[in-house]
């Protein structure tokens, strides 16, 4: 049982910790976080489904399309829902990000439909099988994917002229703005890429699972769960806590039955956060002088 | 054009209104019959209300071609999503029976729904008819008069016939549940558990699952280690997708025995090449000879729409069946009350003696004590092949 419940919960969390790199993204440079996250998710699966399924172009072709559509959402997300707020010194940034999220999932409810489709992979159809543990290729993809994008995302804040751009602006917006840099183009680049990977993170779960519009509630609240337990500055704290919280997933619903799964996975967030209310692997901020 | 009106045309208006009301006296007396419909129309679950509706459909085209009931009244469905959600769908109940003045109310797949309707139409004395939800309770309920009725399985003889098929076609010593987490879930965990006990067979054990899970490994991998040599599954459509992929994953190339709320969605698109392997139960086919009913029904379906050319196109085949008779036996209903006030109808359904219908020769089907007008013997064992429901055979 322990093999079935690493396989399950490592596969799983890897894909929280893939959405909820986008939160960490942005909070890093923004101090604002996209609470459509989880409707990225979806947008990326429909996208590519409806090309790849629906038209019948080749994967190759509407992934790409996909994932650009993915960034352009995130893009109109940070000038529609977030500058405007944060100009004003607002938080109003948090129900307008949420509400976003709510007018996209009902516009491909619309357009889309609400019945759930597949989205056939032949990674997600042949499994390999160990003993007594089955294990479909894509479940090993899925956690590879999501610690290559942590790496990058990790050197591209700190081995990059973007990145050193990126610090800078969080460091102090001003300074940086002197200094000639488009702080709010920043800004909106990080909400672009972070639509894009929960984009990616949306097209790898959807052969395991099924596309719908309304796919990404969930995954969109785990992850936030995620961001917060892994500390949301840290891209590798947020990487380990999904594969944490996934593990703690799977194995309450292996030992304890799926009923505990909920009260466990939650009751588990919330004891790390009363020992740890920055997050198991938030870094603390060094300011310079 | 001016948006005033002239000084004749205010003379001539209310003259016309009212000329036109006299000329329309007789058109009231033919008053069409509303037939509600409260059943998922889109989500997950939307093909379950599109066999329904056909069903419906195809037997009040039937009744009305034979001049409609009550000396020429004409039958009108009128029809609500209720999303597979129960608060939506009483909401949508109240507004039917109170806004439209539908006659009776036809359920859908859900037994929430159906359930969380049930007291609002004991309470308004209007009769409902079940369709597909199998809940035991739902006719079952306590209420003294019971207003509703089914055509359709019941989950404490749906689970007797899974568990005798298990035993008998697989041989199984040891079923596993594995039970949608809601009203239906829990009504059928008490079947099986029964049904198990009945028979002499012990369970391995009873996992639930929501319909929004994405992995369901976990569950199998405790039936599995718990000895579980079959599967006995209860969900609907995606969710009982995710529990055959999960199966499919673990490579566990176990027997599943399944209810049949995997019928009423994309069930075969999203479950995969694994599909075909869940054996389940209906309570009809369009397979094999046919009695008079079916072949009239079959032409009947295949003249009105064009993407069913045959028996395997008729999916879900127990939505169409259950509401084509579930309809005709409320023509009959309404027939022998003269009336189509509720507390009349219900009389008329409990006076109904003989009905030759599509799924059966309905002898006496509702009674004071009994209002399921099908039992374990009317169920079928079918499976996938592609997109098309066909018997089980071998």
């Amino acid at each position: 049982m322990l093999a079935t419940a690493l396989v399950s919960g490592l596969s799983l969390g890897s894909i929280y910790g893939l959405i909820a790199l986008g939160f960490t993204l942005t909070f890093a440079v923004s101090g604002t976080v996209n609470f459509a996250q989880g409707s990225s998710v979806m947008l990326g699966a429909v996208i590519c489904h409806t090309l790849a399924v629906g038209l019948r172009w080749p994967m190759l072709v509407a992934v790409p399309i996909a994932l650009a559509v993915c960034a352009v959402w995130g893009l109109i997300v940070e000038r529609i829902a977030v500058r405007p707020f944060v100009a004003r010194g607002s938080n109003a940034w948090l129900m307008a990000t949420v509400a976003l999220g709510i007018v996209l999932d009902n516009i491909v409810m619309v357009l889309y439909g609400k019945e759930p489709r597949a989205l056939p992979s032949p990674l997600a159809d042949d499994p390999w099988v160990i003993g007594n543990v089955g294990i479909f290729p894509l479940q090993i993809v899925v956690p590879v994917v999501g610690l290559t994008l942590a790496l990058l995302v990790h050197l591209g804040l700190h081995r990059t002229g973007l990145g050193l751009k990126l610090r800078a602006a969080v460091e102090n917006p001003d300074a940086a703005r002197l200094m000639s840099i488009d702080v709010n183009l920043l800004i909106a680049v990080t909400y672009a890429a972070a639509a894009l990977l929960a984009g990616i993170g949306g097209i790898l779960i959807a052969p395991l699972y099924n596309v719908a519009y309304d796919m990404g509630t969930l995954f969109g609240i785990k992850a936030f769960a995620v961001a917060i337990l892994g500390g949301l500055t840290n891209p590798w704290g947020v990487v380990i806590a999904g594969l944490v919280y996934g593990l703690v997933e799977a194995c309450a619903t292996t030992w304890l039955g799926s009923s505990s799964t909920q009260i466990v996975t939650f009751s588990v967030v919330i004891a790390a956060l009363v020992l740890a209310p920055s997050g198991l692997f938030s870094r603390r901020s060094r300011v310079r002088v | 054009m001016s948006a005033n009106l002239t000084r004749r045309q205010a003379l001539v208006l209310p003259a016309g209104i009212a000329v036109g009301s006299l000329i329309g006296r007789p058109v009231f007396a033919a008053e069409p019959v509303k037939i509600g419909l409260v059943a998922a129309l889109s989500g997950a679950s939307a093909k379950s209300g599109e066999g329904i509706s056909r069903g419906l459909a195809v037997a009040i085209d039937e009744i009305n071609a034979k001049g409609g009931v009550l000396g020429g009244r004409m039958l009108e469905l009128v029809r609500r999503d209720d999303e597979s959600n129960p608060a939506k769908g009483q909401t949508a109940a109240r507004e039917l029976i109170d806004k439209e003045g539908c006659v009776i109310l036809f359920g859908g797949i859900d037994s929430p729904v159906s359930l969380a309707i049930v007291p609002l139409v004991n309470s308004a004395k209007v009769p409902f008819m079940g369709v597909w939800a199998a809940a035991t309770n739902i006719t079952r309920n306590g209420a003294n008069p019971n207003f509703v009725f089914r055509v359709s399985a019941v989950d404490v003889l749906v689970d007797r016939a899974l568990i005798k098929y298990a035993t008998t076609k697989f041989g199984a010593k040891k079923p596993g549940l594995m039970l949608v987490n809601n009203g239906w879930g829990e009504s059928n965990f008490a079947g099986l558990t029964a049904a198990a006990e009945a028979a002499g067979v012990k369970l391995a054990g009873a996992e639930k699952f929501d319909d929004k899970d994405a992995d369901m490994t976990p569950q199998l991998q405790r039936l599995r280690e718990a000895g579980a040599d079959t599967i006995i599954l209860v969900g609907n459509a995606a969710p009982g997708a995710q529990v055959i992929k999960s199966l499919q994953k673990s490579a566990w190339t176990v027997p599943v025995v399944s209810h049949w709320g995997i019928s009423g969605g994309r069930f075969p698109e999203l479950a995969g090449s694994w599909a075909g392997k869940v054996h389940f139960i209906q309570t009809y086919s369009f397979f094999g000879p046919q009695n008079e009913v079916g072949k009239r029904v079959l032409a009947a379906l295949m003249a009105k729409y064009p993407d069913i050319k045959g028996p395997g196109d008729v999916t879900p085949p127990v939505g169409v069946a259950n509401a084509y008779d579930a309809m005709q036996l409320t023509a009959l209903a309404i027939a022998k009350a003269g009336s189509t006030e509720g507390p009349k109808m219900r009389e008329g359904f409990l006076a109904i003696e003989n009905y030759q219908g599509l799924i059966k020769n309905y002898a006496k089907p509702f009674t004071d004590h009994n209002h399921d007008a099908l039992n374990e013997n009317d169920y079928v064992m079918v499976r996938y092949n592609g997109d098309q429901i066909e018997p089980v055979t071998g």
